[in-house]
């Protein structure tokens, strides 16, 4: 189980939070003007790489608040978490 | 190939079992293959046995990073069944499943293929609701299909609990009595040692790190075993599928995530058929040895790593004693992960892809070992031909542009 610090209330089980997926997935601009080629990108495909992974989490059993996290897919070692419009921290950071 | 038979057990058992062939050649990769199926798991294999023995196209080769066996096919709960819900689903796993009635004698091994029927059960309205639309919808589409009482659940399987009780109590189930389970690691033997025997060069410690194109047209793939050529080249790495794909500059909407599984330490044997349960979220086998074979959940985060979370299994450990508490002091002997690709539907992509000779046949998900046969059968196919067959026509990857999904999510069992 991961230990995720959450960054409004510190170090927490897994077992307290829900998955979000890729984070930084912007919603479509203009969605009038999407083609179904780009709606197809912003609902369905999603990167899903074997190293770091930038991925959102809710602290559902606590604060109740989203935030970012840089995690390993393979190591499952968790680089570093930050609040909903910061940036995602630096390579080596 | 060495075919088994009566006499060939006789004969070889008098010269002491000294005498068996290897199953397959231990081949090293040519120059240039008309195909080139990257991973040697069931998927990949069946897809080159049926390449050679439906579409006689025999110089192919498998390229497994790993050894055969090692993956998927070897870590899955062993089911089989078809009751999928919708047309497009149970025209492809009932295909897979006929494939299965006949698949020991055509491979000439015995996958241990066992009929003893699956039950899916409904803890709540909505599942009983859910579970008869789908025995209607299976009714429909030829595939055999029942709907059990709770009395006629514990007449099926009299060690489940039915007391009504229980937190989450049984209110029925779905039967299909064709459904069971099969050896899995001898399907990927079987696959591996019939291609073979027509031709197919099945190469393993051989892992795919760059996709060669020209023109928008692959010509090839690098290995850490050199360069190989082909106009072909199918992807059927499972929960690698993303990592291979983007390779080729193709992404995808597969998220790759560890499924866990456990047996038990062999008991005798006690479980008769194949339990299944969306709500309380477990499912449940007895093995040939005896040992109780139990699937759980996917973590829900994204990972690579072959193991998952202990807390799933302490969830999983929960549901099969809310069901079955007469396994309270069975001991677990070992736990294991995969790692599977899900789909945002539930439901496989088979198709061609953006690149002219490359095909794609990933997505299965949780539930990939039922649809062995059917899959390496339309993939072979959608391969040789370079145009899907009518079965995996609606599962191309852009119905997710079309938005025909293909939502599988109550018959995939396993919640996503």
């Amino acid at each position: 189980m991961l230990r995720i610090d959450c960054p409004w209330c510190g170090e927490r089980e897994e077992m307290e939070f829900s998955y979000g997926g890729q984070a930084h997935v912007a919603y479509p601009k203009d969605p009038q003007s999407v083609s179904d080629e780009d709606w197809a990108q912003y609902l369905f495909m999603r990167d899903n790489p074997k190293g770091l992974f930038l991925e959102r989490w809710v602290h559902s059993q606590g604060c109740r608040r989203w935030f970012n996290m840089a995690r390993h897919t393979v190591t499952h070692e968790i680089f570093a978490t930050y609040k909903p419009g910061e940036p995602p921290p630096k390579a080596g950071q | 190939m060495q075919r088994f038979s009566l006499l060939s057990l006789l004969q070889n058992s008098l010269s002491g079992h000294t005498d068996w062939k290897p199953f397959w050649r231990d081949a090293a990769p040519k120059p240039r293959y008309d195909a080139i199926i990257i991973g040697g798991g069931g998927h990949g294999l069946a897809t080159a046995y049926y390449l050679a023995k439906n579409h006689g196209i025999t110089n192919v080769a498998v390229l497994e990073k790993g050894w055969i066996g090692g993956g998927n096919t070897g870590r899955n709960t062993t089911i089989i069944r078809s009751n999928y819900l919708w047309n497009e689903s149970g025209a492809l796993y009932e295909h897979s499943l006929k494939l299965w009635e006949g698949l020991s004698d055509d491979l000439n091994i015995n996958l241990m293929f066992s009929q003893r029927g699956v039950i899916n059960l409904a803890h709540n309205q909505a599942d009983v609701r859910e579970s008869i639309r789908r025995v209607e919808a299976n009714r429909l589409n030829g595939i055999d299909a029942e709907w059990l009482t709770p009395e006629g659940v514990k007449a099926f399987c009299p060690i489940i609990d039915i007391s009504r009780s229980a937190r989450y109590p049984v209110l029925g189930a779905t039967l299909q009595r064709r459904a069971g389970t099969a050896r899995h690691d001898t399907v990927a033997w079987g696959y591996a040692r019939a291609a073979d025997s027509l031709g197919v060069d099945i190469i393993q410690n051989c892992e795919v790190t760059g996709i060669l194109r020209e023109n928008g047209r692959v010509t090839g793939v690098r290995t850490t075993r050199g360069t190989i050529q082909s106009d072909k080249v199918g992807v059927v790495a499972a929960g690698h599928t993303s990592v291979v794909a983007s390779m080729a500059d193709i992404r995808l909407p597969l998220q790759s995530h560890p499924l866990q599984a456990l047996v038990s330490e062999p008991i005798k044997p006690i479980h008769p058929c194949v339990v299944m349960s969306n709500t309380v979220h477990v499912y449940l086998s007895q093995s040939d040895k005896g040992e109780l074979v139990i699937g759980a959940g996917i973590d829900s985060f994204n990972s690579y790593s072959q193991r998952g979370s202990f807390h799933v299994i302490e969830h999983q450990m929960a549901a099969l004693i809310e069901l079955f508490p007469i396994f309270s002091r069975v001991r677990m002997l070992r736990t294991w992960g995969g790692i599977v690709d899900v789909c945002p539907d539930a439901s496989p992509i088979v198709s061609k892809t953006p690149v002219k000779g490359l095909f794609l046949n990933c997505g299965w998900g949780t539930g990939g070992f039922k649809a062995t046969p059917g899959s390496g059968w339309v993939f072979a196919h959608t391969i040789a031909t370079g145009e899907p067959h009518p079965l995996n026509a609606a599962f191309s990857l852009d119905r997710f542009t079309s938005g025909a999904l293909i939502d599988e999510h109550g018959a995939a069992a396993v919640a996503h």
